[in-house]
């Protein structure tokens, strides 16, 4: 069965002549267990499409499936626990007067869990921080630290399916392929779901296993990293694409 | 090949509460009529490098250097007053975020013919009319719209193409550009780059292209000077940087994910302290 499917799923915001359609009609599937990329120019309506599953933009219409679950306008508690986010900037998406300690333990709390103090330990021993860095600040954090919290924090709840919003665009590459080597194996050993968006292709290509290729709000394409590897792209914006980014 | 730029021995110091923090080390490189890329991770003070050549750096920031040396001249003996005519005029600089680099309350119309009278006697009419021309060069649809936008208006790239045409007007002999590209899309950033080369091509300009991507340095600069914790650890020909010696250099290389050799795992970058007490390299020619 499948994870996410997503049909007709279309997403505007403003009214009247101020209207922007960011997504048109897309429609995809993700199979559980599967890493599925979604790439393609800023403003080509992809992250949208990753907000729209969270609830985070409110003027969406078409059928949004979790887990064989239809999505509604108001999310229930049991969302919040299947479906987790991670954002693109590390530096904007820890409050900077709560220490990680804090950030991990409301998150916790706020899932009803009791054993907080065991769990906030694990936590950080499984994104590789360990105890050392509980009572920090962000701001005594580097960026590749920081998004290991936000990755912990995203973790916290025993979520089944992970968006990555751009995880790693705003990292060294050195520390990039730290954290892409933290998803591979939290994905290998939690059996989980990704959603990763990314402009770039070849953090793509490393990462999932088909990918959608998004432009001005719909996806012109979907296709298999294979296909990506040998260039094969049927659609001449993907194909576009795929050369630029060689 | 003719030197523009001498620089020879620079440091960057930045007094803290637990001592002095040097950011950049002593740095000695030239720079002719090319492109020449300042690659390394953040931290290691290609930025700093960059500021410094412009003594853009403040107290409490120390600049020192036995000589950054602009076609003989050395800016580091000139009064902040001559300092000011060789900023935009001889060398100019493209900061990073487009964004926080404009004026968010002036159109930019205004901004480009700001900045090019206070180097020139032209009239507004002259100015206007060259900021169009400008804005042309840097392949800008419909400039006299963008004349009349505010910087919000426009989208990351348009806004880097908006600086790259401030920046260029004065016709500047150098340009250092920090990371103009990272805020941009791979389609948009090949254009942007493309009006780079071309202007070092036609113009004869010298180019300072500071970048964390290393196969964009690779493609497009001509030299490559590798910096770690402040000191130049290896420079090579960008298009031999694929088979660069030093260890950080093949470490940072070889973490990057390829779509032509698929891997499980990604090489993490070991770090060796040897790396930051070696001597900086002389990329002076």
């Amino acid at each position: 069965m499948s994870m996410l499917q997503i049909n007709g799923l279309n997403v505007w915001f403003g009214k009247n002549q101020n209207r922007v359609d960011a997504v048109r009609q897309a429609k995809f599937t993700v199979a559980k267990g599967e890493s599925f990329g979604l790439v393609g120019e800023s403003g080509s309506g992809k992250s949208t499409v990753l907000r729209a599953i969270t609830g985070l933009a409110p003027n969406w219409s078409g059928t949004m499936d979790i887990d064989g679950q239809s999505l509604t306008r108001t999310r229930p508690k049991s969302f919040f626990k299947t479906v987790q986010m991670v954002f693109q900037d590390p530096y904007a998406s820890l409050h900077p007067r709560h220490s990680v300690d804090q950030v991990l333990g409301e998150t916790l709390y706020l899932h009803g869990f009791s054993d907080i103090d065991a769990r906030v330990v694990k936590l950080l021993d499984d994104v590789g921080l360990g105890q050392k860095f509980r009572f920090r600040y962000p701001h005594q954090l580097s960026g590749g630290q920081r998004q290991r919290v936000a990755i912990a924090r995203a973790l916290a709840p025993e979520p089944r399916l992970l968006l990555l919003d751009e995880p790693t665009s705003a990292l060294d590459v050195s520390v990039q392929a730290e954290i892409l080597n933290l998803l591979a194996d939290l994905r290998a050993d939690r059996g989980l779901t990704y959603l990763m968006v990314s402009h770039d292709l070849s953090v793509v290509g490393h990462m999932c296993d088909r990918l959608a290729v998004m432009n001005n709000g719909e996806i012109v394409e979907i296709l298999d990293v294979d296909a990506l590897r040998a260039m094969k792209a049927s659609h001449p914006y993907s194909q576009h694409l795929l050369e630029a980014s060689l | 090949m003719e030197t523009l730029l001498d620089v020879e021995n620079l440091w960057v110091k930045f007094p803290s509460r637990h001592g002095v923090f040097d950011a950049v080390r002593g740095v000695s490189f030239t720079l002719g009529r090319e492109r020449l890329g300042i690659v390394g991770e953040s931290g290691s003070g290609k930025s700093m490098t960059g500021r410094a050549i412009l003594r853009l750096i403040r107290p409490p920031g120390i600049v020192e250097a036995d000589q950054i040396s602009l076609e003989g001249v050395d800016l580091m003996k000139l009064p902040e007053k001559d300092m000011r005519s060789v900023r935009g005029q001889r060398i100019s600089m493209v900061m990073q975020d487009p964004k926080f680099s404009l004026n968010p309350v002036m159109t930019i119309g205004d901004q480009i013919i700001e900045a090019y009278r206070l180097h020139t006697t032209a009239t507004k009419t002259q100015a206007y009319e060259k900021s169009l021309e400008m804005l042309e060069a840097v392949s800008i649809r419909d400039p006299e719209r963008v004349m009349r936008a505010y910087p919000h208006e426009m989208s990351g790239g348009m806004g880097q193409r908006i600086m790259i045409a401030m920046m260029l007007i004065p016709n500047p002999e150098i340009l250092i550009a920090d990371e103009p590209t990272s805020a941009l899309d791979v389609s948009v950033q090949r254009q942007v780059l493309d009006i780079m080369d071309k202007l070092v091509k036609d113009r004869g300009m010298g180019l300072i292209f500071i970048s964390h991507d290393l196969n964009l340095v690779a493609d497009f600069c001509d030299r490559v000077l590798i910096m770690y914790a402040g000191r130049i650890v290896e420079v090579c020909d960008a298009d031999k940087l694929h088979e660069a010696q030093h260890p950080y250099t093949r470490g940072l290389l070889n973490s990057l994910p390829r779509l032509d050799q698929p891997r499980d795992r990604l090489d993490v970058l070991k770090r060796d302290p040897d790396w930051s007490i070696a001597p900086s390299v002389s990329a002076r020619l």
